[in-house]
């Protein structure tokens, strides 16, 4: 059991959950509430991550943030180390990965909201910042738990990009997926079997308290 | 700033919903905005109260600007003061009654606001179920919750949406009598948005016809159903007994004009605005159609006398809805409906003989239709 991997691997989910939570609940409630020309485009680009080869983007992910990049050389100047290969890196390549399982189930839960109900807000005399946290955002709840969940598991299964982007580096890169793909190589089954034991407790529990989300916001009818 | 509060309305676009609309409301009066689905009420309610932001024209409170396109001036809702009760109540479902009532008082000190909202609640008979959510709440309670959270604003305009659509007779009939308890004690501008006649008859002030976006006539609910200003208003506001005419002749002196229609001579309500010889429509209301006994003639008969067949008799319950034919062609059939007792004891049925008279204050002109029917 590699230890080190899989601390490394649930500080990646966290960091991703806690940057991809704000910029999923604005991405989601400008997509659910705003009709313009294009949006089908900009919904589009956003689910990109879920149909692409996990390599693919990854490969576009290195050449974007790569030392011959633009930014990858401004952050080099300004951080003093490189973006690609570091623990920084894969924060970046996972929150782009995961921006579709971030952003769709927040969005869909703000489409449920009726639009009345937002016009009642504003007719209260609510700002838009308080509609969207004393009325949308409780309603949405249950689509902000299966955004984070998914998210979060999401994270920890990531391979592909990981790879690419990040290479092996242990205690910097080296993901619990990683890790196990490591142990098959060396020929270490039972390492392999324990650790994908725990990956697949943990998406077991995030797939059952997405459930349980969506089960109590049927019950509710909200 | 206008101390009467009055609402003016003027609402002109051609996309994406085309828009006539010019109404006027004062403080303290009930306007009934009624339409068949579609005429666009709800947008004209939507416009006022700022959240319909593509709607192109002036909207004036108090003498306070809400909207004027022309000058790019749009007041966003929530600096609207206005009261709006959704047609499904919108009511927050996650939030108590109280609370929902609560959430419209960002203009009161956090101190009061509970001790006012469950004076509103009380106000509308709901004292004791401050707690409940929405989906704990009966279609009539939940109404009074949004009303209540309407008036919690401290509006400068009220809007009702439809109030009564989504409940049963009984409570409907119960809530008609609540709002026209409470409107006494209101001097703000109030538009009901309804598609019932007999709702905006039994409540509004006045009433405005909207069809496909226009606003065709103001007035009394009993002057719009009397005289509509149009064969098309006419038939928005239900009447059937609609035929065209022409002008005879016009008898200042009994304040009368004499109209032909089937070859018979009618006196109508004076119209001295349509010449004689003028093909005009002209329409009588059901409550000026007097069925003679058939059994003993009276002297209330003499006033437009026509006699035909009774071509239909349908009894619906308490009344009975006759069409009588009283000419050849086509439109020769006049309608009404009497309480079947009285139809019973007239011995009226399908195929009888009967009489009726035609009240001249009954009978109103307006200009010739191209078609009577609305396309």
């Amino acid at each position: 059991m590699d230890t080190t991997a899989l601390l490394l691997s649930l500080k990646l989910a966290a960091c991703t959950v806690a940057i991809l939570a704000p910029v999923g609940i604005l991405v989601a409630r400008w997509l659910a509430t705003r009709e313009f020309a294009g949006k089908p485009f900009v919904e589009a680009a956003f689910a990109l991550p879920l149909v692409l080869p996990p390599t693919v983007l990854g490969y576009y992910l290195l050449v974007a943030l790569g030392g011959h990049s633009p930014l990858g050389r401004w952050y080099e100047a300004t951080f003093g180390h490189p973006l690609v290969f570091t623990f920084d890196g894969l924060v970046v390549a996972s929150v782009i990965f995961n921006l579709p399982f971030a952003i769709q189930p927040v969005q869909r839960a703000f489409e449920a909201i009726p639009e009345d109900l937002r016009h009642a807000a504003a007719c209260c005399g609510l700002t838009g910042l308080q509609s969207l946290w004393r009325i949308e955002l409780p309603l949405a709840w249950a689509g902000l738990v299966t955004g984070a969940v998914l998210t979060f598991a999401h994270t920890l299964g990531e391979f592909g990009v990981v790879l690419m982007v990040g290479g092996s580096i242990p205690g910097e890169t080296k993901t619990i997926a990683i890790a196990i793909y490591d142990r098959v190589q060396a020929f270490d089954s039972p390492g392999a079997g324990v650790m994908s034991a725990v990956l697949l407790l943990l998406s077991v529990v995030a797939i059952g308290i997405t459930f349980l989300a969506s089960a109590k916001r049927r019950r509710h009818g909200s | 700033m206008d101390p009467s509060g009055a609402l003016t309305v003027e609402l002109t676009q051609a996309r994406p919903i085309p828009l006539a609309v010019s109404l006027a409301c004062t403080g303290g009066e009930l306007l009934a905005l009624v339409g068949p689905s579609g005429s666009g009420k709800s947008t004209v309610l939507r416009a006022i109260a700022g959240v319909y932001p593509s709607a192109r024209g002036r909207v004036v409170v108090g003498g306070d600007t809400w909207l004027d396109s022309a000058s790019g001036h749009f007041r966003p809702a929530r600096e609207r003061s206005v009261g709006f009760v959704f047609q499904n109540y919108a009511l927050f479902p996650h939030l108590s009654a109280e609370e929902n009532v609560v959430q419209a008082m960002g203009h009161v000190v956090p101190a009061e606001r509970v001790a006012r909202a469950r004076a509103l609640l009380e106000r509308t008979n709901l004292a004791g179920l401050e707690a409940r959510r929405p989906a704990q709440l009966s279609g009539g309670q939940q109404q009074r919750v949004a009303v209540a959270r309407a008036l919690a604003r401290d509006p400068k305009v009220l809007l009702l949406d439809e109030p009564f659509s989504a409940v049963d007779q009984v409570t409907r009939e119960k809530l008609y009598e609540e709002l026209a308890t409470l409107r006494r004690d209101l001097n703000v501008p109030m538009i009901l948005v309804t598609h019932a006649l007999d709702e905006a008859a039994m409540l509004a002030d006045r009433m405005c016809i909207l069809h496909r976006g226009t606003t065709l006539q103001a007035g009394t609910p009993q002057a719009v159903m009397m005289r509509p200003a149009s064969p098309l208003v006419a038939r928005l506001v239900g009447l059937k007994n609609i035929f065209p005419g022409e002008v005879v002749e016009h008898d200042p002196a009994r304040l009368v004009t004499r109209i032909r229609w089937q070859g018979r001579i009618f006196e109508a309500a004076h119209a001295p605005q349509f010449a004689a010889g003028a093909r005009i429509t002209w329409v009588v209301a059901p409550s000026h159609i007097v069925v003679h006994r058939r059994d003993r003639p009276s002297r209330g008969e003499r006033e437009n006398p026509v006699s035909g067949v009774v071509e239909r008799c349908i009894e619906l319950g308490e009344t009975t809805a006759l069409s009588l034919r009283v000419g050849a062609g086509e439109r020769a059939d006049i309608f009404l409906s009497l309480p079947t007792h009285a139809a019973r004891r007239n011995g009226l049925a399908q195929g009888v003989a009967a009489g009726i008279s035609l009240l001249t204050d009954g009978i109103h002109l307006m200009p010739a239709a191209e078609s009577l029917t609305i396309s």
